[in-house]
């Protein structure tokens, strides 16, 4: 290694790596390029591409313009990719009701066939992050404990401890994580929607997602056990303080009641 | 079986053991005259007071859980590393605090249970203490001979707060350390001696490696020592100035009309004792609180929305929220206005309620034993006083959870804080106005209900087609009770010329106390109580009804 470094400034060091660059990229091509077979699926590809474009220009033109470019109404959607697409469609939140602070989530209305046409198109306008697959955000392999520190690191100033959302300014918020699919919560820190920041690979590796996944899973997820009884929407203080007047000392003011009513009185003379 | 029993045989050995335990007792402690004395003693019958009830009986519950919680809780902000059975956390760094917070909830046999009704019973005892003072002050008992009674009250309450603090600071989880943080900025925001105050509390930068041993020490020992000094010389002057009672016929500034204490109150009092046991256990059973293994242990680098106080620090933590973040600099130095200022808002809010009495028995001028309880209605300032301080602490809570109520009624936050910016100085002046409206419209239905009585709620049609509704004349007692308060009337400046024609400029606090009286007593603050005479004149039956 420290030959290799003490001839990093060599003359010819540059044309060496340009050389090496160009057989590694030429050589990578060669292995994953697709072969003849990949006619079939080019067509297939083209068909959703076209079916997409339809759906589009019903659905999506008028605010995000007839060729993704944006008006301003809606962004551009070029380079935004099919993750993005597919979390936005397949969460309910686009197409949008309203303009507002925020795009709630809400009723899909798009089938998950419709979707990918969608993202096919999306995607065909240019380069962006695609639909993950099951093994990226599959619990296989993952780290729960591990993706609570990252949680607590990276999400949690927005989402709550376990991911029960919380106010942003104006109006805008971080939604509960709770019933939303895996895949969704990959695709939404792979492509930042909304007021999220995007958590590129770079930031947050796969195994790191995959590991926050887990973790949103086993704490907040359907069969998450609450070990101390009714979590009271797992809110903290605020909901606690409110139980416990409500029904803590309110319950003990009926008690109060009752007792004081039942007292040994004097027979009247 | 003996027909005749000598004297002597009974002294020998034949009473009963327990008049034989007493009996050796009384030689060594003197109980009996102690009992005599205080066995036979009355208090009056109301829901509204055993309120103190549930405050002494939640503490005790406290005391007892707290107990136990001690004896597997670690004070140790050494970090270790989570083997234990809950999957989330294994194989994560955290303080011994933190682990063993989680082994008590997870390991521990009755450890969840015993740590929630802990939790849920301190969230209780201040609860109930607020509602208990809430009572006391309307009802006019802080008034002599009990203004110290009422501070000592107020004291607990306040050591409360601050016992609660230190307590959920102690698991050293995000929330909670979320909030120890938050403190040390309050204590920073001093002038002057805010930075050694923290340096000292903290053994150095925050966090440190020593506040959860110091945190633990004050509140297992020194607050809850000192509340509980406090709890028994209330509950000695309670005994000392007898209880107060609701006027009534046979109810007199002398006398105190009710049940003895044995063994009518005592039976009362310990079954009241497992009622409130009770009803917390089953809140314990059924509702988590505080979950902190998901809330994950505190390391100073993290936070998460959400995080508020317990709700008894939520007034705090609400002026702090809704105060503009300002800030001057001058000379090398900051003055962080923006919590400096809720810090002292924080503690004159406390400090106008702690010496309402004196300020009231300064107004009034009164300095005659009160035993006779008011209705709220018959002191509308003081009522209307006391509403206006509730809707600012109330208003001041609903900032400290402004996230909260932003997402949950799906407003913006930013319209929430203004809420309660202009809320904190408008509400209590609209809560002032509206209660005293209520209160003297409530006078007039009384002073209705005096003269004219109940409406019975029938209608007679007389012969000239004229219809009526029967009005039933109201009982001795209840003309008794609706009459029983008294009223003071406006202290006037006194002559402004002397015997001699010499003209005296009247100080300004006098002034003052006359303004001040005019408000709580003038025409527009109450409502004359029916007299003797109007009462003759309206049922000597000229027709009327």
């Amino acid at each position: 290694m420290k030959k290799l470094s003490a001839r990093r400034r060599h003359p010819l060091a540059a044309l060496v790596v340009l050389l090496l660059a160009l057989a590694c990229t030429g050589g990578l091509y060669a292995a994953f390029a697709p072969a003849s077979k990949a006619q079939a699926d080019e067509t297939a590809q083209s068909l959703a591409i076209d079916e997409g474009k339809k759906l589009y220009a019903v659905g999506c033109a008028s605010c995000h313009g007839t060729g993704g470019q944006g008006t301003t109404d809606g962004p551009s959607l070029v380079g935004v990719g099919a993750a993005a697409v597919d979390f936005q469609v397949g969460t309910g939140r686009m197409p949008a009701q309203q303009p507002g602070a925020q795009v709630p989530r809400k009723k899909v209305i798009y089938s998950q066939a419709e979707i990918d046409q969608l993202a096919a198109y999306i995607a065909s306008l240019g380069a962006g992050p695609a639909v993950p697959t099951k093994e990226q955000y599959g619990p296989q392999g993952a780290d729960i404990a591990n993706g609570g520190a990252l949680f607590r690191n990276n999400c949690a100033q927005c989402h709550n401890f376990t991911g029960k959302g919380g106010a942003l300014t104006h109006g805008k918020y971080a939604p509960g994580l709770e019933g939303v699919d895996p895949k969704h919560i990959y695709e939404a820190m792979q492509t930042g929607p909304q007021n999220m920041p995007s958590f590129p690979d770079q930031t947050l590796s796969e195994q790191n997602k995959k590991d926050i996944i887990a973790y949103l899973n086993a704490v907040n997820g359907e069969d998450t056990e609450s070990p101390g009884g009714l979590s009271l929407g797992g809110l903290g203080p605020v909901s606690e303080g409110l139980f416990a007047w409500l029904f803590g000392l309110g319950g003990l003011i009926v008690v109060a009641v009752w007792v004081a009513a039942r007292t040994a009185k004097a027979k009247k003379s | 079986m003996s027909t005749a029993p000598s004297t002597e045989a009974r002294s020998r050995g034949k009473s009963p053991a327990g008049e034989r335990v007493a009996d050796w007792a009384d030689g060594r402690l003197g109980i009996y005259s102690l009992a005599k004395a205080n066995m036979r003693k009355i208090f009056p019958d109301h829901w509204s007071f055993m309120l103190g009830e549930v405050c002494m009986y939640s503490f005790i519950i406290i005391i007892l859980t707290g107990v136990y919680l001690t004896l597997f809780f670690h004070p140790s902000m050494n970090e270790v590393t989570y083997h234990g059975s809950y999957v989330p956390m294994q194989g994560q760094l955290m303080s011994e605090a933190y682990a063993s917070t989680l082994d008590i909830s997870f390991d521990i046999r009755g450890g969840l249970l015993i740590r929630q009704i802990h939790h849920w019973a301190a969230l209780i005892f201040l609860a109930g203490m607020f509602v208990h003072m809430m009572r006391v002050f309307f009802t006019g008992a802080f008034r002599k001979p009990r203004e110290v009674n009422w501070l000592f009250g107020f004291l607990l309450f306040v050591l409360g707060m601050f016992t609660g603090f230190t307590g959920y600071s102690l698991p050293d989880d995000l929330l909670s350390g979320t909030g120890v943080r938050f403190t040390q900025g309050a204590i920073l925001s001093v002038p002057i001696v805010g930075t050694y105050i923290s340096m000292f509390l903290f053994g150095g930068e925050f966090p440190g490696h020593d506040f959860v041993a110091r945190f633990y020490s004050i509140h297992i020992l020194l607050l809850p020592g000192i509340m509980l000094g406090l709890m028994v010389a209330h509950l000695i002057l309670v005994f000392y100035h007898k209880h107060t009672q609701f006027a009534g016929p046979g109810k007199t500034n002398k006398n105190v009309v009710g049940m003895p204490l044995m063994p009518v109150y005592m039976a009362k009092a310990g079954g009241f004792f497992f009622l409130v046991f009770g009803v917390i256990a089953a809140i314990a059973g059924i509702v988590t609180i505080n979950p902190i293994w998901g809330i994950g242990p505190y390391r100073p680098d993290q936070v998460g929305t959400g995080a508020q106080p317990d709700w008894y620090m939520g007034f705090a933590e609400g002026l702090v929220r809704a105060m503009p973040g300002w800030e001057v600099n001058f000379w090398g130095h900051t003055l962080v206005l923006g919590v400096f200022i809720p810090l002292v808002v924080f503690g004159l809010f406390l400090a106008v309620i702690a010496l309402y009495p004196f300020i009231e028995s300064w107004v009034t001028g009164d300095k005659r034993e009160h035993h006779i309880l008011d209705r709220p209605r018959n002191a509308p300032t003081r009522t209307a006083v006391g509403v206006a301080w509730i809707t600012g602490y109330l208003i001041t809570l609903i900032g400290g959870g402004n996230d909260i109520v932003a997402t949950h009624f799906h407003l913006s936050i930013n319209a929430v804080t203004w809420f309660v910016r202009i809320g904190f100085f408008l509400g209590p002046v609209l809560a002032f106005v509206v209660t005293k409206r209520i209160c003297l419209g409530l006078q007039r239905r009384d002073k209705e209900k005096v003269l004219h009585g109940r409406e019975a709620g029938i209608i007679k049609r007389l012969p000239h087609g004229e219809f009526i509704e029967v009005h039933e004349p109201l009982s001795q007692e209840q003309l008794h009770t609706l009459t029983a308060h008294e009223q003071y009337r406006p202290v006037e400046i006194g002559p402004t010329v002397d015997e001699n024609g010499v003209e005296r400029k009247p100080a300004v606090t006098e002034k003052l106390r006359a303004k001040m009286s005019n408000a709580y007593f003038g025409e527009d603050s109450q409502i004359p109580k029916p007299t003797v005479e109007e009462y003759k004149e309206i049922t000597s039956g000229h027709g009327h009804h």
